[in-house]
This record gives C-alpha cells, sequence and structure tokens, in this order.
C-alpha cells in the first residue's frame, strides 16, 4: 500500500536525519573550547593526573573513532554517565522526561482543540469584531514574555489569592489533584504561549478554503455553516494546521526552560541550559539527540496527517 | 416525482437589481431591472459576455450575492414564495432541495477531500428528506441515467479520481438529488472538451426532459443555448438587450448585439477561407518551410517517461498559420513547448530557417529566442500583475535590442497602436485591463520581440465570442502587415478552420491528420477530424436532436 511505503520511507529518512544530526552533536561539542579532563578535574590537576584521565577516557584515539563509539554506546542505550554528578545519565533523564512530557501534553490538550475552535470562530467572519477580539487577544499574550505573564500570575493566584501554588515541585507518587493544582499556572503561561500561531494559522487555513469554489458550491446546496466549517473546510486545512501544531508541540518538549525554571520543575529544557553552563558535554549531547527525534517525529505525524487528509496523496491516480 | 401542470410559472423575476456595495456603503449597479419568467419544464437561456450580470442573476435566484454584492431591488418568486424575503435558515433550506446550481467548473466546486457519494447526497440527507441508504440508492440511478460508467461504486470515488466531463455530469446528479423545482446551470459545458461537451449537453438535455425540470442556462455561446433552451434573455452590462424564444432570436434578431453574438459564435463557416497561394522565393520557387519538427519525441518525468508527443512532423512557412487542434492531453501545448525550447526532445530535431535549434532554451543564441515567441493562454497570469504595461512591454526590448529608455518608450507607443490600444494603456496595471485587453499586451509583448514565428497557445478559449472574433481578426491583420508566422493551437476546430492554412489533428500526442486546410476538410476525414467536426454545434435548434440519431447514440 502507498501510504505504508510513504511512511516507511519518511522513518527511514528521520532515522538518516537523526545520524546526520548526531555527527553534526559530536563535531559541535568537539569544536568547542575547554579540554574535558580539564573540567573533571578542575584549574588544579597536575598534568599527570590529567594524563591519566585523558587514557580513562580514550581521549586520544582519533575523533571518528571517537564518534564511532559513543554512537555505539548509544545505539545499545549506554548513555553514559554525567561528568557533573557522575550518575547515570538514563537515570537522570526518566524523571525529567516523565515531567516535560506531562507538562507539555496538559498544555497541547488544552491549547490545540482551543486553538482549531478560535481559529475557526475567526474564520467565519474575517474582520469581524468576534475575529479582531480574538486576534488582539491572542497577539497580545504571544507579545509579551512567558516570564512576565508567569510572574503576574504568579503573583495575584499564588501570592495575593493564594489559590495555587507558586511553584510546582513534581515528585513521583503525588496524587492526581496535587498535580494537576501545581500544574495550572506553569500549563497556562504556556497555553498563552503557543496559542496565537496555531490560532492564526487554523484562521488562514480555513479562511483561505472557505474562499473556494467549493465553498460557495455547499453554500448553494444549502449546508448550514456549521457544518461547512467543519465538515467542507476543516478536512481541507488540516494539512497546514497539523504542521504549526507540530513545530509548537517540539517547542513545548524542547524549549520551555524560562517556564520550568520559574516554577522550579525539573524538565529537558532545563537540564539542558545546565549542562551546557557546567560542560556536561554527555548530557548536552543525549539532550541534543532527544530534542532532534522528537521534532523529527512530530514532523513525520504532521505529514502523515497532511496525506491521510487529503485523498489525492492517499489515493494517487 | 409529481406531474407539474404544464403553463404552471416556476419562477418568476420582477424588477431585480444588484449592486455592488463598497466599505462606505455606496452602491454600484451591476445588474438592472430585470425580469423574465420561467414555466415548467422549460429552459431560459441567459447569454451574454463575462461581466454582463448572468451568474450574479442566476445566483440572486438563490437567494444568494457573493462577498461585497447586495440583492437592492426586486423579487424572485419561486412558485408563490419570494425567496430574497426569506431569512437565512429559511433560504437554505430551499437552496439544493428547491432550486438546485450547477457550477461552471466541476473541477473546483467539488470538494477534494470527500468522497463523491457523499457531496451528492449531502443535502438530501442533512434536510432529511432521504435517509443515506435511500439517498445512495437514488444517487447510483442517477449516475445509471447520466450515463456515468461504473454506477455502482463511482459514487465511492474522490473528485480528482475521475474526467472532466464525468465530474460536470456528477454535479448534475447533486442538482438533481432531490428533484428540484427549478435548475441553475452556470456555463456547465465551457470548461470542458469540445466533444465531451456534447456528451454533457446531452446528459443534461434528457434529465431537464425526463424530469420535467425548469432551468436557468447561463452561457456565452448561442450555439449551445440553442440546443437546449426555449427562451433567451441576452444580457449586456447587466440589462436586458433583448428576450424571446430562441427560434425568434436565432432568425429574426432586433438588437445589434443579439446579431453580434450570432456572428461570433463558434460555428462552422459557412466556406472555407480562401486558400493563399504558396510563398515562392526569389527565385520563383516553392519558400522552404520556416520551422521544420521532425520526428519529435517527448514526454514528461525523468528520461521522458511519459511520452506527450510521438513521433510528430511538422512545417510552418513565414507570414501563414498552421493550426494545431486537439484535445486536453492531446499533446498540443507539449508540441509548442518543445518548439520554443522549455521541454527536450527525447528523439528527433527541430529547426528554424534551416538552423538546427538546440532544444534547451539556455543553449539558444539570443536571436534564436528572439525568432520564437509565446502567448499564453491565460493573460491573466501570463503577465506580471505588479508591472505596468510600459514595464511588462519594456522588457523585451531592453533584452533584445538594448534600447535606450527613449527608444523603448517610443516603441512601447508602437506596440500598443499595432494591438489597437490607446498609449495611454502604458501607465496602467493588468487587473486595469479587460480579459481582452490583456490578451492584447500579451500579444504585444510577443510582438515586441519581432519574431519570425509566435506559438498562439489557447489564445482566444478564455475570452468570450465576441472579443475572441476581434482578436482573431487582429492576428490576420498582424500577420498581413508584419509578415509574422503563427503555430496556433486551440480545441475549436471553427477556430483553427478559420484562421490556419495547414492543420494538424493531434490526438493522444500523435497527428493523427495533417496537411492544408481544404485538404484536411474535404471528405474522407480522419476518424477524430469527423467526431471534432460533429462536435460543433450548429446555429439551429435541431442540431442535437439529430446528432443524437447518428454519432453519439452508441457513446
Amino acid at each position: 500500500m502507498t501510504l505504508l511505503r510513504l511512511i516507511v520511507q519518511r522513518l527511514l529518512l528521520g532515522v538518516a536525519i537523526l545520524f546526520v544530526v548526531s555527527a553534526l552533536i559530536f563535531i559541535g561539542t568537539e569544536i568547542l573550547p575547554g579540554d574535558v579532563a580539564q573540567a573533571i578535574l578542575g584549574q588544579g590537576a597536575t598534568p599527570e593526573l590529567l594524563e591519566n584521565v585523558r587514557i580513562r577516557l580514550g581521549l586520544h584515539d582519533p575523533a571518528p573513532v571517537r564518534y564511532f563509539r559513543w554512537l555505539g554506546n548509544l545505539l545499545s542505550g549506554n548513555l553514559g554517565t554525567s561528568m557533573v554528578s557522575g550518575a547515570d545519565i538514563g537515570q537522570l533523564l526518566g524523571e525529567r522526561i516523565s515531567n516535560t512530557v506531562m507538562l507539555a501534553s496538559a498544555t497541547a490538550l488544552i491549547a490545540v482543540p482551543l486553538a482549531i475552535l478560535l481559529g475557526l470562530l475567526s474564520a467565519i467572519k474575517p474582520n469581524s469584531m468576534t475575529d479582531r477580539a480574538i486576534s488582539a487577544v491572542s497577539l497580545s499574550l504571544i507579545s509579551l514574555p512567558d516570564f512576565l505573564i508567569a510572574i503576574v500570575l504568579v503573583m495575584v493566584f499564588a501570592v495575593k489569592l493564594g489559590w495555587l501554588p507558586a511553584i510546582a515541585n513534581l515528585r513521583p507518587g503525588q496524587d492526581f489533584f496535587t498535580v494537576a493544582r501545581m500544574l495550572v499556572l506553569p500549563v497556562t503561561v504556556l497555553v498563552f504561549t503557543v496559542l496565537a500561531h496555531m490560532v492564526r494559522m487554523t484562521r488562514t487555513a480555513v479562511i483561505n478554503v472557505l474562499s473556494s469554489p467549493a465553498t460557495e458550491m455547499a453554500i448553494l446546496k444549502g449546508v448550514p455553516r456549521w457544518r461547512l466549517l467543519l465538515v467542507h473546510a476543516l478536512p481541507n486545512a488540516l494539512a497546514p494546521i497539523a504542521n504549526v501544531v507540530a513545530l509548537n508541540l517540539a517547542y513545548l518538549i524542547s524549549g520551555i526552560v524560562v517556564v520550568e525554571t520559574l516554577f522550579n520543575i525539573s524538565g529537558l529544557g532545563r537540564l539542558m541550559v545546565e549542562s551546557v553552563t557546567t560542560r556536561d558535554i554527555p548530557v548536552v549531547q543525549v539532550c541534543a539527540i532527544i530534542f532532534c527525534a522528537v521534532y523529527v517525529l512530530l514532523n513525520l505525524l504532521a505529514d502523515i496527517v497532511a496525506i491521510v487528509s487529503n485523498p489525492r496523496l492517499r489515493y494517487p491516480k | 416525482m409529481t406531474e407539474r401542470d404544464a403553463n404552471e410559472t416556476v419562477l418568476q423575476v420582477n424588477g431585480l437589481c444588484v449592486s455592488a456595495q463598497n466599505r462606505k456603503r455606496q452602491l454600484t449597479p451591476i445588474v438592472t431591472d430585470i425580469n423574465f419568467s420561467i414555466a415548467a419544464g422549460k429552459v431560459t437561456a441567459l447569454i451574454g459576455e463575462s461581466g454582463s450580470g448572468k451568474t450574479t442573476i442566476s445566483l440572486a435566484c438563490l437567494g444568494f450575492a457573493r462577498a461585497g454584492c447586495v440583492i437592492n431591488a426586486g423579487e424572485v418568486k419561486l412558485g408563490s414564495v419570494d425567496v430574497l424575503t426569506l431569512s437565512n435558515a429559511q433560504r437554505r433550506a430551499i437552496r439544493g432541495k428547491d432550486i438546485a446550481y450547477i457550477a461552471q467548473s466541476a473541477a473546483a466546486a467539488f470538494n477534494s477531500a470527500l468522497t463523491l457519494n457523499r457531496q451528492v447526497t449531502e443535502t438530501a440527507v442533512i434536510n432529511g428528506i432521504l435517509t443515506q441508504t435511500q439517498a445512495n440508492e437514488k444517487a447510483i440511478s442517477l449516475y445509471r441515467e447520466l450515463d456515468l460508467p461504473e454506477p455502482e461504486t463511482i459514487g465511492d470515488r474522490y473528485p480528482h479520481q475521475v474526467s472532466g466531463g464525468q465530474l460536470q455530469r456528477l454535479m448534475a446528479a447533486l442538482a438533481m438529488m432531490c428533484d428540484p423545482r427549478l435548475l441553475i446551470l452556470d456555463e456547465p459545458t465551457t470548461a470542458l472538451d469540445v466533444t465531451t461537451q456534447i456528451e454533457v449537453l446531452l446528459s443534461f438535455k434528457k434529465l431537464i426532459r425526463n424530469k420535467n425540470t425548469s432551468a436557468i442556462y447561463v452561457s456565452h455561446d448561442l450555439a449551445v443555448v440553442a440546443q437546449i433552451a426555449d427562451e433567451v434573455l441576452v444580457l449586456k452590462e447587466g440589462r436586458e438587450v433583448e428576450f424571446g424564444s430562441i427560434d425568434n432570436i436565432i432568425s429574426n434578431p432586433q438588437h445589434e448585439y443579439t446579431k453580434e453574438l450570432i456572428n461570433a459564435a463558434h460555428v462552422m463557416p459557412e466556406q472555407l477561407p480562401e486558400s493563399r497561394s504558396p510563398l515562392v522565393d526569389g527565385d520563383g520557387l516553392d519558400a522552404l518551410p520556416l520551422l521544420i519538427v521532425k520526428t519529435v519525441t517527448a514526454g514528461y518525468g525523468r528520461s521522458h517517461k511519459y511520452l506527450a508527443l510521438h513521433d510528430v512532423s511538422l512545417e510552418a512557412y513565414a507570414s501563414r498559420t498552421i493550426g494545431v487542434i486537439g484535445e486536453s492531453g492531446s499533446g498540443k501545448t507539449t508540441l509548442g513547448r518543445v518548439i520554443s525550447g522549455l521541454m527536450q526532445v527525447k528523439t528527433g530535431s527541430v529547426a528554424l530557417s534551416g538552423q538546427p535549434l538546440d532544444d534547451a532554451i539556455n543553449l539558444r543564441d539570443r536571436e534564436q529566442l528572439r525568432s520564437i515567441q509565446f502567448a499564453f493562454q491565460m493573460a491573466d497570469v501570463a503577465l506580471n500583475p505588479r508591472h505596468r504595461i510600459a514595464k511588462i512591454l519594456g522588457r523585451p526590448l531592453a533584452f533584445y535590442f538594448d534600447l535606450p529608455q527613449q527608444a523603448i518608450d517610443k516603441r512601447v507607443a508602437e506596440l500598443l497602436d499595432l494591438v489597437e490600444l490607446p498609449a495611454e494603456y502604458a501607465q496602467r496595471l493588468p487587473r486595469e485591463l479587460s480579459g481582452g485587453e490583456k490578451q492584447r499586451v500579451n500579444l504585444a509583448r510577443a510582438l515586441a520581440a519581432e519574431p519570425k514565428l509566435i506559438i498562439c497557445d489557447e489564445i482566444t478559449s478564455a475570452l468570450d465570442t465576441v472579443v475572441a472574433k476581434s482578436i482573431l481578426a487582429l492576428l490576420r491583420d498582424l500577420q498581413n502587415r508584419l509578415g509574422v508566422s503563427y503555430l496556433f493551437i486551440s480545441h475549436d476546430i471553427s477556430t483553427i478552420i478559420k484562421m490556419a492554412d495547414t492543420i494538424a489533428v493531434m490526438r493522444k500526442g500523435r497527428v493523427v491528420e495533417y496537411g492544408t486546410t481544404p485538404e484536411v476538410m474535404t471528405p474522407p476525414h480522419h476518424e477524430y477530424t469527423q467526431l471534432l467536426l460533429n462536435s460543433v454545434p450548429a446555429m439551429r435548434t435541431d442540431w442535437l436532436d439529430n446528432l443524437q440519431d447518428n454519432t453519439f447514440s452508441n457513446q
């Protein structure tokens, strides 16, 4: 079947991209100034000690040998150890991944349907009061820096009113209600930051479809407005919407350092930034690979949505 | 299906006015004071050039005005109900059910993301007239009635999986789903090939007759209208010019504009144009051909995988016209692309004035490029919307002749004069020109290079008949004055006959018949040429009915 073949093709391509990216990451960390042995032992280390460490870590081997050794370890599930804490990177990541995924999925569950709904509402009557109001609010929200929104929300709801906790101290074993209460503020901030992009794209895509002769035909055969939007316009607008949703979800996984820091959530974005400042190269490398894989996977999903929603691609002549 | 009284008036339009409304709520009339009525089972045609308001009127009959337009006076009575006084919800309820619409381009009007059956049955199902199962059954019987292939399963396909002619018939099935009292057909065959047009026309006629439905038929082609309409409303600039029975309009037109429409219709010329004598060179010998296309095979895709031209050979002479005729997919545009160097050949060669032309456009020298110019079908798309006419025409002048600005301005004015446009047009943007004027600019741009050969690809097919006729006259005039040759590509054999000295009939990438116009037009014809000839409607009301009995009856 063509669809299956296409998906397999894209998957293989995604894997190939990941290999290229792994090489780029390796080269990038090679170019970074500083010596790993020096970084581990600190400024006061004797040259003999440094040399010992270099030999133990195999730093004298040529770069390609070290790259393939690293890649081999990565593929066999051995993510290596952190240079700073000496902890196993796999364990280090485990909890953070689950925190980040929880935060991102809670945000996506609210933001995606909300964005599509608002986008549709705007598209029904472009330049109407509803449309302008939605555009104004969503654009103001994206224009304000996320830390500002976060601080204001914390001031109002946590400090003044005391309704919600100011930080989200996520620990394993907390019950659902506690977690939900802690997530309200960070998720709200994140929804605000990703909403506008998706609303605008939905609006544009749907307006585009609504100006087609097919829409006029549907009106002339007596299709009610809600049906026109949901049954006739939305399937045709799905591909661009899926693309922008994928981009925003990828951002939620990899780019939410500020929100994670403000609410004291130990997530992946924060881990990456912290590792860069401490030159914890193995952790940086693994994080980069994970982020890249997320982007590849989400874009693949968006492509599949685009194919499934377009019969021309699903059933080529 | 209830029996309807033959004299019952199904639609009565009184004093209808539709206007365009700008942001300041000022009104500019589009159609003014339109009156007509349609009796049960009768067909009234609205005919006129583009911009005459015929689509606006037909949409107003559905209580619909396009964005930026308002229906500001008049009544549209369907039976005893005035559609224009109904609320939005009430209008929606009669659309598709009592009045059904068939759009000009079915390919654009079908939603590409939904199956055909879903779209055909939608109105009946959402209005609760039929259940989905009943509607599917009815759709299948309509498909059968419209001679669609595989009626049981064609509805499960998506729009891109059927042909243009089939889509237009599926649109007819969609319209007939609820047995409407009134059918509105908006140029339903204009986008189709000539042979397909006849088949679709036959289907519509049969359907209207069998169901005793009334219809409004919108068209710019009087010869097509003659086959299906009982009465004709001739429109110009949003006003009624003439109204009468089709026989009267054809045999005894009162108004000048109606006469013009009749003259410009795509019908066979009474007699072949006088054949021009072969050219002779200085020594009194027959002149050599200007362009020789020799056994060209070419195609699209990697290494010409999908062949569009098979072994095509033809010759064009100086200051003569070669007509290339064929339906969509026959390879006629591909031929033009190969000659102009836009496409490379797989095998074969193209030579101009005895010199072989390189088949890649970037390997041709400036002189070779200058010699062959292209005039595209859609002047709308071919002219850069943000460039003024002076810039559009000045570009080839600067490119081919390295003229200084002053000389360019002078030449632009000459070119505009050549295509009978006022010199002030140099400062206009393409959107400030009408369709016919844009096509003239398109020609002027080709002429700017002072070419030996202009490839005219369907340059009149997007134009109204009257405008098209004037463009053809201009082409002939330019040929006489400048001695330029044309490779005239068209799907309309009546136009080709009027224009061409030699004709190449193309089908599926091959030249099936080739010769001088009198040769090709003298029987016996190739089977396909005969089919094309039979597809040109005559300005008679009984043409289609007679035709049905012989050529198309077994299709």
